[in-house]
């Protein structure tokens, strides 16, 4: 299992490596924000009705604020699983010693 | 069963779950603030809300049978919570992120995520401006319950084809991240016709949204299949008991 799972993660990585290796001049910026220009070409009236509630001040506050997100989750994530790992082990072990 | 510090740990992990769960920020490439018009905003808070009741009432039952899975459904909502957060290349040469629903989607069923997916888009939207208010119905239908209904469906079907689970998850996920942004793409179209023709509109929103999302369905059907894996090891119990697994 271990094995495999080395191997998905390690395809996830290389899933997301390549397109910044192999697209030299591509701006990876974002998908909504691109679709945001669309509906304006398509509708270059429409007014958007309601703006964001708040506005980060630039590009660092946000991504602190996503990694903030990430690093949370993840903390939860590790907890609970490890946990969980942890304690199957104990079972097992106290297991084999009754 | 438990001892009183393990007890304690499970209470403390919990409510960390809970806060992180009320936290929540990140879905998917949602629908930006102010970009459906008031009718269509309304259309799909209307058409969410009685899927949000059913999901509110889903979790209480599933809490109810067992403390257990209330860790397991908060660890589905910390892994939506991580997943959404990355912002991931692909190569159309745009970023987007994964949903990270659908696990919770085949443990729990899709009623379950709707709540999962309001509150990670609810986060989103006060705190990093992605997504929004007047959206979130719309957000909340692509990827709370069209994604993970198609998860749901997928994966049972897999289970009672007695594909391997591991394959199961991984088209389970896939499926359901393409259909995500398939939705987004279309409550787009629906909002913004091109000269009246939703169709053209379609397209053009697909293109943007879909061929971005094949790599990234793909890097988090791998991720789910890991984490599931993991699960399947150590908590089987808790998947027999929750007939995602024989």
């Amino acid at each position: 299992m271990l094995k495999k799972n080395l191997i998905f993660i390690a395809l996830t990585l290389l899933l997301a490596a390549v397109p910044v290796i192999v697209l030299k001049n591509a701006e990876f910026s974002g998908a909504d924000g691109m679709a945001e220009e669309a509906v304006m070409a398509i509708d270059p009236e429409y007014v958007p009705w309601f703006e964001p509630l708040i506005e980060l001040p630039s590009g660092e506050v946000e991504s602190l604020v996503f990694s903030l997100q990430a690093a949370i989750g993840a903390g939860a994530l590790g907890f609970i699983l490890g946990r969980m790992t942890a304690g199957k082990k104990e079972v097992d072990s106290r297991a084999q010693q009754g | 069963m438990y001892t009183k510090i393990a007890k304690t740990a499970i209470a403390l992990s919990s409510a960390a779950a809970l806060i992180l769960l009320a936290a929540a920020p990140a879905g998917a490439m949602h629908i930006m603030e102010g970009f459906l018009p008031p009718l269509w905003a309304l259309i799909w808070g209307f058409i969410s809300l009685p899927f949000l009741v059913a999901g509110y009432f889903s979790i209480k039952r599933q809490v109810e049978v067992s403390q257990k899975f209330l860790v397991l459904i908060a660890m589905c909502g910390a892994f939506a919570f991580v997943m959404s957060s990355l912002k991931i290349p692909s190569l159309t040469g745009t970023c987007s992120h994964p949903t990270g629903v659908g696990l919770g989607a085949i443990l729990f069923g899709p009623s379950a995520m709707a709540i999962i997916g309001v509150i990670v888009l609810l986060f989103q939207a006060f705190f990093l401006a992605h997504g929004g208010l007047t959206t979130l119905g719309a957000n909340t239908f692509a990827m709370g319950i069209a994604g993970p209904l198609v998860s749901f469906l997928v994966y049972q079907l897999m289970k009672r084809l007695k594909v391997k689970s591991s394959t199961a998850v991984f088209l389970a996920v896939f499926s359901g991240n393409m259909m995500t942004y398939i939705v987004t793409a279309t409550q787009l179209a629906l909002a913004h016709p091109s000269d009246g023709d939703v169709m053209t509109s379609l397209f053009k929103f697909l293109g943007i949204f879909a061929l971005t999302q094949i790599p990234l369905a793909i890097s988090e059907g791998l991720v789910t299949v890991v984490v599931f894996s993991v699960l399947e090891k150590y908590n089987g119990e808790a998947l027999k008991a929750l007939k995602v697994i024989a």
